[in-house]
């Protein structure tokens, strides 16, 4: 008999506090088995965000810090300055990084900085009780737009994946998304190669990835991923935007 | 090796902290530090270390945090809104315990200001701009010298605690050309040596050991006020061990003024005017501006008519002057502000009015 | 005699049923009678010998609930 699948050891063996069916969970493993598998998981320093995925720390098995709302890149730059061989990334979500921390994203991208995002776009504030967030989409709900968004107040839903592959430094640009076996099986594929970009030295490598949360939108975890599929991949094409031929 | 020098402040404050240890530099440009990253922006590759212009204030200091968080040794710099804008990061790494040492050429405020000489940080450097119970040392120097000294001993002082440290300089001693000596270069620690010194460091954990994390957030309120709690130690031992002043005169003196970095050099000169105009007056001169040195208080003569604040700043200092003089005796204010620097005959004037009033 | 076969570790289960969808070959189902310290009803086999070790459900559950095994 051979293992099919197992919980990798990158993932410390505790229940998170995520809620039952965010894929916050399936993220933080594809992270973790691409460390592992490369060999990478003791070399590594990690940067957890501020939103539900603060305490992603508790749950990687890796050296980790926590950042202020929308520092991570900043201080993942100044990790790797003082770290030059090893392997840095930041955990970010939407509002983390799309939101309050966009300024610290495309200039860690414009200077190139060698660390790998993990960007979890689920188009709403979690931590905070399901807020509008740069990506929520038109008409969407939230708790600060209960009508759903409109684009007269609050502009069109912000495309972070396109706006950083303009950037000379974003070497390796792509979204994923987690609703389907398949598309889990491409977001590690694509994360595998951000982290690739890293170690060979090529420039910042940026993952978005498509992902739910089923509290906030108010939906069963199955029916989210079914909202993901015909909501958000329409207006978040998924399909990498840059990529190095070193790692093609 | 020590270096006599002729040099312009900011470079030699950038010079001090290279040679202190501290090879990574995060900095943004803002009048009238800018000698500070261009300094190192030339310098800190000769010696292996890292220079990054940030986006931002707000970004240097969390690049500051992200650096120093490996056991690194990192300087910061900007000047009065910049630091504004780094409270965030100086409040997150009290809470995360994590040494850097960041120095301020502070202006004129409030808001943008202007580019000429303030101590209007006083407050925003002493009582913090930041969320939380926290504090910050801060070194008040008063030469190219004392600056070049403090930033050098801050370092040590900065890991000791595990905690930020604060000089705060001024435009004037940014600017000004000064004789210094500079202090020989502190040997580089070795990454194994820096770890073993630092064991808190995050390093990745190389599958020899638990992985570790560096955080500020503490969910519950009993695991939050048991951490407060252990940082209040801290500044408790800072209160005892760090007070530094100076004192000239204090005796016999009918005035005691109380300035500190430029200003006491204008009140030096002030002091000599008196003198000839037959009144004995005295400094206080606190290095540390927090913990302020209250001891130094008790060295007033009770015969001292007046306890003066000199600053450049409305009142800010007078504040902690008031509460270590604990009504011991009438304490008066003598300012100016904006960037406007007083002459020592405009300093020694006012104190002559000031004293003709109480007698 | 069932080509692939799961270990549930009930106690981590949330109940969430991501895995139950993905399921090909519809063979996992939320048991509704039984109750995890968290308060969650875990999921279960229905149907052991459909199993093909596929790993899917491994694949889909975000809180390393499942390990899945396959015959050589």
């Amino acid at each position: 008999m051979k293992t099919v699948f197992e919980y990798t050891r990158g993932m410390r063996p505790v229940t998170t506090t995520y809620c039952p069916g965010c894929t916050h969970g399936i993220a933080h493993r594809l992270v973790m088995e691409v460390l592992v598998e490369k060999g990478l998981l003791g070399d590594t320093i990690g940067v957890s965000p501020i939103g539900c995925s603060i305490l992603s720390h508790d749950y990687m098995n890796v050296d980790m810090c926590e950042s202020a709302h929308g520092r991570a890149p900043a201080v993942a730059s100044g990790i790797r300055r003082a770290l030059p061989n090893k392997t840095v990334f930041t955990y970010q979500g939407d509002g983390d990084l799309a939101s309050i921390g966009a300024g610290e994203i495309i200039h860690a991208a414009h200077r190139g900085e060698l660390f790998t995002t993990i960007f979890i776009n689920n188009a709403i504030y979690g931590m905070t009780g399901g807020q509008m967030a740069p990506t929520t989409l038109i008409g969407q709900k939230s708790t600060t737009g209960v009508d759903g968004r409109k684009k007269e107040i609050s502009g069109m839903p912000l495309r972070i994946s396109e706006l950083l592959a303009t950037i000379d430094g974003a070497v390796f640009v792509e979204r994923v998304a987690l609703n389907t076996p398949a598309n889990v099986r491409k977001a590690k594929k694509a994360i595998e190669k951000a982290f690739t970009v890293q170690q060979m030295g090529l420039g910042f490598g940026l993952v978005e990835v498509l992902s739910t949360c089923p509290t906030n939108w108010g939906l069963s975890p199955v029916d989210s991923m079914t909202w993901l599929e015909e909501n958000m991949i329409p207006y978040y094409p998924l399909g990498n935007f840059r990529c190095p031929e070193e790692v093609k | 090796m020590e270096e006599k020098k002729l040099m312009k402040g900011n470079e030699a404050f950038a010079e001090a902290a290279i040679r202190g240890g501290c090879h990574l530099y995060f900095g943004y440009p803002i009048t009238p530090q800018n000698e500070i990253p261009e300094y190192m922006s030339r310098e800190l590759s000769k010696h292996g270390g890292s220079f990054v212009q940030a986006e931002s204030e707000l970004a240097a200091v969390n690049m500051a945090y992200g650096g120093a968080l490996t056991g690194h040794n990192v300087f910061l710099s900007s000047s009065s809104p910049g630091i504004a804008l780094m409270q965030e990061g100086i409040s997150f790494m009290c809470s995360a315990e994590i040494p850097v040492v960041m120095l301020n050429i502070s202006r004129g405020g409030p808001g943008v200001g202007g580019i000429q000489p303030g101590q209007a940080d006083y407050r925003q450097a002493t009582k913090g701009g930041g969320n939380g119970d926290y504090h910050v040392p801060v070194f008040a120097p008063a030469s190219v010298q004392e600056s070049v000294d403090l930033i050098y001993d801050a370092i040590p002082i900065a890991e000791r605690y595990r905690n930020p440290v604060m000089i705060l300089a001024d435009g004037m001693l940014g600017q000004m050309m000064e004789p210094v000596t500079l202090p020989e270069h502190r040997a580089v620690r070795s990454e194994a040596e820096l770890l073993a010194e630092k064991p808190w460091a995050l390093n990745g954990h190389g599958d020899k050991r638990e992985r570790m994390v560096i955080q500020s957030l503490h969910l519950k309120p009993e695991e939050l006020e048991a951490h407060n709690m252990h940082l209040e130690e801290k500044y408790q031992s800072m209160r005892k061990e760090l007070p530094k002043y100076q004192i000239k005169n204090c005796k016999d003196a009918e005035i005691v003024f109380v300035a500190f970095g430029t200003m006491s050099r204008i009140v030096n000169e002030a002091i000599d005017q008196l003198k000839t105009e037959g009144i004995t007056a005295g400094l206080i001169r606190p290095i540390t501006l927090w913990p302020f040195p209250e001891a130094a208080f008790d060295e007033i003569d009770p015969s001292t008519k007046v306890v003066i604040s000199t600053e450049l700043a409305i009142g800010q200092m007078m504040e902690d002057v008031k509460s270590a003089v604990a009504g011991r005796f009438p304490v008066e204010l003598i300012y100016r502000t904006g960037g406007m620097v007083p002459t020592p005959m405009e300093v020694a004037r006012r104190a002559k009015q000031i004293l003709e009033a109480i007698r | 005699m069932a080509k692939g076969s799961i270990r549930i570790n009930i106690d981590k289960c949330k109940g969430c049923e991501l895995c139950v969808a993905s399921c090909p070959k519809k063979i996992l189902k939320i048991h509704d009678s039984t109750l995890n310290a968290m308060g969650h009803h875990p999921v279960s086999v229905t149907d052991k010998e459909n199993c093909t070790g596929c790993g899917i459900c491994g694949l889909m559950c975000p809180d390393g609930v499942i390990s899945v095994y396959r015959e050589d």
